[in-house]
């Protein structure tokens, strides 16, 4: 019994996953630089600040989801193509919205979180000011 | 200085906490949903995914009739979960036309086999493009289209049971 026990143990572990992902290939770029150092960097530095849809807290330049890489490639080739990185960034923000981007950008929603350090800073330099810088 | 203003630090530190224990326990929503509700189908053409099946381009979306857009794969799990539901809506009348996101033709041919085929015609994307143009991060995800190609509504995972009247209900308001 122990022993059958311990069998289903090794089959469990050395077993291979029934459903894998998908089996296709990655897209063209999703794993290769571009031949021309100067655009590969443009479109690193752009894929470093893209947010990958599956794993939430990962840009798509550091995760291995399918749709990360699919993601990649698509940056890569609009970039080779001649694209500029902040257009790209736009067009995924159109279909995903700021979501998407990991770039801090002031909206609407956004504004106090840029808005309320330099309040607070005004409001220290008053209180300081009002303590020190006139000593009576 | 009057007495009440030392009281202002602990309602600040107050408001604080009672800001934080409202919103903590709300639901955290883990869906990216699409910003493309309400605007036309992007241009995109697909190869087949079988040979024997139209595919699907975003002309054929302008005919005047709304359609549901499901994009699935054989690979996916909760694809083959939906399948009954997806039948359940084709036999009440709707047009279903699948993307098949980074699948192969062998596998989608099975996949078709065992979980029934409710598409009128069945596109092949290998890269993902149209989840982008459509703002979908996900497989299984339904978008309705109305009869002049605009996207009414996109539903997030697999169609439930209790989905399909929803949908049946968005498409009817996309004009069916």
């Amino acid at each position: 019994m122990k022993f059958a026990g311990f069998l289903l143990f090794g089959a469990a572990m050395t077993s291979s996953p029934l459903m894998a992902q998908d089996q296709l290939p990655p897209a063209p770029y999703a794993y290769r630089q571009l031949s021309d150092p100067k655009l590969e960097a443009k479109a690193e530095a752009l894929m470093g600040t893209l947010r990958c849809l599956q794993c939430q807290s990962q840009s798509i330049a550091d995760s291995d989801a399918p749709i990360a890489g699919d993601m990649r490639s698509e940056v890569r080739l609009r970039i080779a193509a001649g694209e500029d990185p902040e257009v790209i960034r736009r067009w995924l923000m159109e279909r995903y919205g700021d979501y998407v981007s990991y770039k801090p950008e002031i909206s609407r929603t956004t504004w106090p979180l840029f808005a309320v350090p330099l309040v607070l800073i005004l409001l220290a330099v008053a209180i300081v000011w009002r303590r020190v810088g006139r000593p009576s | 200085m009057t007495r009440w203003r030392l009281w202002i630090p602990l309602l600040l530190f107050a408001g604080f906490i009672g800001l934080a224990a409202y919103l903590l326990p709300q639901p955290k929503d883990d869906f990216v949903h699409s910003r493309m509700i309400g605007k036309a189908m992007p241009f995109f053409q697909l190869p087949q995914a079988l040979p024997d099946k139209p595919t699907v381009t975003s002309a054929i979306f302008a005919d005047g009739k709304p359609r549901l857009l499901n994009i699935f794969a054989s690979w996916c799990v909760p694809c083959a979960a939906e399948a009954p539901q997806l039948q359940q809506l084709r036999q009440a009348g709707a047009t279903i036309v699948g993307v098949d996101i980074r699948d192969r033709s062998e596998d989608l041919t099975r996949f078709l086999a065992q979980n029934g085929d409710p598409y009128q015609a069945i596109g092949a994307d290998d890269v993902s493009r149209v989840q982008f143009l459509l703002g979908s991060s996900g497989v299984p995800e339904t978008f309705v289209i109305d009869g002049h190609g605009v996207i009414t509504y996109q539903h997030i995972g697999d169609i439930r049971a209790d989905d399909v009247p929803m949908l049946l209900a968005k498409l009817r308001e996309a004009g069916a």
